[in-house]
């Protein structure tokens, strides 16, 4: 017991709160407010978990970028599709709630094996074994962050995969805009006479966050940071741009955008191979080259990551095939 | 002034940043309950946007400065000044632009209204 469960309980029930309010808010729109607000307190439990890559990430990606995707796609759903039988629904998650807060506590109680792992108690000397072994290879890696030597060194193919995860989600996105839906023209047209002053407020906040996002990613190879939260600062700083006018439209026709968008996977997978023809294996970089190499692997995902993400949200979806 | 008054007026300044700093902390979680209180009870969006605001942007300052004199050191200071400048503008554009919407909604209804007549 210290005076830091307090807080850490805090955070835990608001966190159960939250994630109640998101499923079982009678209004849709409460419910995504309270699903944008789950993901910050999510960052927050991250950050107390000294796992700040993950918060950084869960802010930005979770809340942020996911917020605005649900909002899009709100509002195209008509009302009536969220009724639910309000009682039923409320009883049902109580007794989840209350069946598997029960469950939690009897583990608790009986398996010590989290004590042993030293996963509750920060001041015990136990750390996970992965940790240690991540910390004694970090120097072979290229990198001086740890976080950063498993994502794209020890384990750079998970990472390879999320790219191509990315790039799956934009072009399944894409097949489901049919051809005859014009893209609606999401800048201008919504707000006459705030435009103003939120266009006068973009200008000064998207320099920020093109230098912030910039620093994200410098920083990524020797402190929290990366390719993944510099792309979604540099995709909100378009996002923004673009519902306010100040950017031009992301044509899908322009073979530039469309080199952007695979480019991260792209280079990652010509390194890949690269290291299997001429190397000692598949994304086992050469000991010399390693810092260089996954620089710029960061440097091009974060190109393809902020692109792909801004078309999510901000995509004109023309049909390319007449 | 001899060392020994010197070290003593360290002493005493640092109690006073500590104390004034957790005062600060203290008024500073005063003014987020009000601005919840506010948010809850306030009848329609304009008052309740003032609620949240102005007690958040007053709130967020005194927690900056609290934090600031609890573990004063320039960079600490300039970061959570920072923090303070950006969230207080970024709330103030929201602000507005929510009070502006729902004005041209209202403005928008009426004159429905009107037609209907």
């Amino acid at each position: 017991m210290s005076a830091e469960l307090l807080p850490d309980m805090t955070l835990t029930l608001l966190l159960l709160i939250m994630a109640w309010g998101a499923l079982y808010a009678p209004q849709r729109s409460d419910a995504m407010a309270l699903f944008i607000a789950f993901g910050v307190v999510v960052a927050l439990i991250w950050a107390r978990l000294d796992a700040p890559d993950l918060a950084l990430a869960e802010a930005a990606i979770g809340a942020g970028l996911t917020g605005v995707l649900l909002m899009h796609a709100a509002r195209a759903l008509p009302d009536e599709l969220h009724r639910s039988n309000r009682t039923a629904t409320y009883w049902g998650a109580l007794a989840f709630a209350v069946v598997a807060s029960l469950m939690f506590l009897a583990h608790l109680l009986t398996d010590d094996s989290l004590l042993n792992a030293g996963l509750l108690d920060t001041d015990s000397d136990v750390t996970p074994s992965l940790r240690v072994l991540a910390d004694a290879n970090v120097a072979d890696s290229g990198v001086s962050h740890p976080v950063t030597a498993v994502l794209l060194n020890f384990r750079a193919w998970d990472t390879l995969l999320e790219l191509l995860v990315l790039l799956f989600a934009l072009s399944g996105l894409r097949q489901l805009f049919p051809r005859e839906s014009a893209p609606d023209d999401h800048a201008t047209s919504r707000w006459p006479e705030s435009l103003a002053l939120m266009s006068a407020w973009a200008r000064v906040l998207a320099p920020l966050l093109v230098v912030t996002g910039g620093y994200l990613l410098w920083r990524g190879s020797s402190a929290p940071g990366g390719a993944f939260q510099a792309g979604s600062l540099l995709a909100a700083a378009a996002v923004m741009l673009r519902l306010t006018g100040l950017l031009p439209a992301l044509r899908w026709s322009s073979v530039w955008l469309r080199l952007s968008v695979v480019a991260g996977a792209l280079f990652f997978l010509s390194v890949a191979a690269a290291t299997a023809i001429w190397g000692d294996g598949w994304l086992t970089y050469p000991a010399a080259a390693s810092g260089l190499l996954i620089v710029s692997i960061e440097i091009f995902a974060t190109l393809s990551i902020a692109i792909t993400l801004s078309l999510l949200v901000i995509g004109e979806w023309e049909d390319l095939r007449s | 002034m001899s060392d020994a008054g010197i070290a003593l007026s360290t002493v005493a300044v640092s109690t006073v940043a500590f104390y004034t700093g957790w005062l600060c902390l203290l008024a500073a979680s005063a003014f987020f309950v009000t601005a919840a209180l506010g948010l809850l009870r306030f009848p329609d969006l304009y008052s309740r946007l003032h609620a949240v605001t102005k007690t958040d942007t007053l709130g967020l300052g005194l927690l900056a400065l609290g934090l600031t004199l609890l573990d004063p050191s320039w960079r600490t200071a300039l970061i959570l000044l920072l923090v303070w400048l950006l969230v207080m503008a970024s709330g103030a554009v929201n602000c507005q632009l929510l009070a502006r919407y729902n004005l041209e909604q209202d403005e928008q209804d009426e004159e429905d209204d009107q037609h209907v007549r």
